[in-house]
């Protein structure tokens, strides 16, 4: 199969990614390639094998209890955002 | 002192050969005055790294210095260092300044050494030729045509130049030891879970680990020894002990079984780069290493399942650039899509967009099986036949890459073409295992790399092969004319 223009505006939809006119093309043709690419595993026999969910046999991602472990630093977390009032992020009206 | 190891300038700042003040300014010099040239560093912190000097000859005077004090190093800019910008190579980040370090940068400083910068890097260390960085292409200190390999091409160009004597590094798909292997360098990438990734700006979460690139595997063995070990702040950091890498080091290779990657010597890979590892070999049959070929049926899939799991992983990992709480935020938002679409598409550079999109749509309804499922499946294969083969011999042999260094621009116009320059370093980084790459010999004048892959936390065991070949070889030693 082959991803269309159309198919390439959805994705970048999906991904929140603004794309220009221009680059719609240059992705299609990029994308089709990765795809053609990773089509390869299709001729893999995986019949009866178990996902891999973890680098390491036997391991899981480790959870810790639910404590609070971070003190509050919103000033200083906040002066990397692009518009801040009042301690609070500012984005462009959402209700109108 | 440019010309020295780690271990050399640890006895040099010991015997008072030469101050840390003294040290870090003729490094200072020298990145100042290879920049232009190599564009190898984003942000090079003079200042912080002069007082931060000071502060090393007091401690060497006072005589209470722990082991890496006043040694200089870089930290390829994918580390969040506190007070510090922190680009990972991207527009998205570049008027970030990190409010907290990582463990890996709090750990080098508490261990004595002094950063000197941050290095440049493929964005977001997706790419293979550092061409992807905001901030320009790093250049190869052998010649300055060509790529010096990616995503920590930055940090390898540093260390072959003689700017610093080590660097940190990242290695989601080989970009530490290709990188390693196209300018000449000793790269260690870790076992997944030895290094901590917390505060390390996150690519494909199931994949990325930290590691070292340096001229010698002894100086990674000094600086693997305090970056490695369990931080409770990373959940995927395995609490398992850190063995003394040093003190293994020399360590006989007698009896040592080596299995030779028969995928490897397959699929084209230069002959002359085949010649000199079969050198290379037999300078360790040599050294009582038995050599046996080793079949991965699999590992031909690394690529295609690479590059499902990887995007997928980057297409969630970087969700969170918004333009709202940090990163790039376009002009004049009309609404809130309006500004997650444009502050994305201006901030994110054209091959992290195509990774976000591949990733994007191998998730998407309809598809997830079809991709993601298939490839993790195809993955606990490429990982099954790691370990069948790990019984039979204890480390397994290949070549880093298939070609020394190309030009500039040679490969940017096909991804996939692109993509294959991984094709000997994917396989360790989806089964988790470690692997070093060492320089092995010159073709044409540009080096050539060797790559040791082990069982999860083999680290001591590649180093020491990786120093016993050093002991008897001084590829390592080459450095390019231009920074001698």
């Amino acid at each position: 199969m082959s991803l269309s223009r159309r198919d390439i505006e959805n994705i970048a939809h999906l991904a929140r990614l603004g794309l220009s006119d221009a680059e719609v093309p240059v992705y299609a043709e990029s994308l089709n390639r990765i795809i053609a690419l990773v089509g390869e595993l299709d001729h893999a026999a995986t019949e009866g094998v178990l996902p891999m969910s973890h680098p390491l046999p036997g391991l899981t991602q480790r959870l810790r209890a639910d404590e609070v472990t971070e003190s509050d630093q919103r000033e200083l977390y906040q002066r990397n955002a692009a518009q801040v009032m009042a301690g609070l992020y500012l984005v462009p009206k959402v209700i109108e | 002192m440019h010309s020295e190891t780690v271990a050399q300038l640890q006895q040099g700042l010991r015997a008072r050969k030469y101050s840390a003040v003294e040290l870090t300014r003729a490094l200072l010099a020298r990145i100042e005055s290879a920049q232009p040239a190599l564009n190898a560093f984003i942000s090079i912190e003079s200042e912080a790294a002069l007082a931060a000097a000071a502060v090393a000859d007091q401690r060497l005077a006072a005589g209470d210095a722990p082991a890496l004090t006043g040694v200089p190093i870089a930290h390829k800019d994918i580390f969040c260092a506190a007070g510090s910008r922190t680009t990972c190579g991207s527009k998205m980040l570049s008027n970030f300044i990190s409010p907290y370090d990582s463990t890996v940068v709090a750990r080098l400083r508490a261990a004595g050494a002094v950063v000197l910068g941050k290095t440049n890097m493929d964005e977001f260390a997706m790419g293979s030729s550092n061409e992807t960085s905001h901030f320009g292409p790093v250049r190869n200190p052998w010649n300055l045509k060509l790529v010096p390999g990616g995503s920590s091409g930055g940090s390898a160009a540093a260390v072959a130049a003689r700017l610093v004597p080590a660097a940190t590094a990242t290695d989601t798909g080989g970009s530490i030891r290709q990188p390693a292997a196209l300018c000449g360098v000793t790269g260690l990438k870790p076992t997944y879970g030895r290094v901590s990734r917390y505060g390390m700006i996150a690519f494909a979460s199931s994949l990325d680990q930290a590691g070292v690139l340096a001229r010698t595997a002894e100086d990674v063995a000094l600086l693997l020894k305090p970056m490695a070990g369990f931080d409770p702040r990373d959940s995927t950091s395995v609490e398992c002990e850190v063995p003394d890498y040093q003190a293994a080091l020399n360590q006989p290779l007698k009896g040592l079984r080596i299995g030779l990657l028969k995928e490897f010597f397959d699929q084209g890979l230069d002959p002359r780069i085949e010649a000199l590892l079969r050198t290379a070999l037999e300078q360790l049959r040599a050294q009582g290493a038995t050599l046996t070929d080793v079949s991965l049926p699999n590992l031909p899939l690394s690529v295609p399942t690479y590059y499902v799991v990887a995007p997928a992983e980057c297409s969630s990992n970087l969700a969170r650039f918004d333009g709202v709480r940090f990163g790039h935020r376009c002009e004049n938002p009309r609404d809130l899509k309006d500004l997650y679409e444009r502050s994305r598409g201006e901030g994110f550079g054209a091959e992290v967009k195509r990774r976000i999109m591949t990733g994007t749509y191998v998730l998407s309804a309809g598809y997830y099986d079809a991709y993601y499922l298939k490839a993790q499946r195809v993955r606990a294969l490429i990982a099954a036949d790691f370990e069948r083969a790990f019984s039979t011999v204890d480390v397994l042999i290949g070549p880093t890459t298939p070609t020394v260094a190309f030009e500039i621009g040679a490969k940017t116009n096909d991804p996939v073409t692109m993509y294959l320059n991984d094709i000997y370093t994917i396989g360790a980084n989806l089964a988790g295992l470690p692997g070093v790459s060492i320089p092995c010999g010159l073709v044409d004048g540009l080096p050539a790399g060797l790559q040791i892959v082990g069982p999860h936390f083999s680290e001591a065991r590649l180093l020491n092969v990786a120093h016993r070949y050093q002991q008897e070889s001084d590829w390592h030693q080459r450095t390019p004319e231009a920074y001698r």
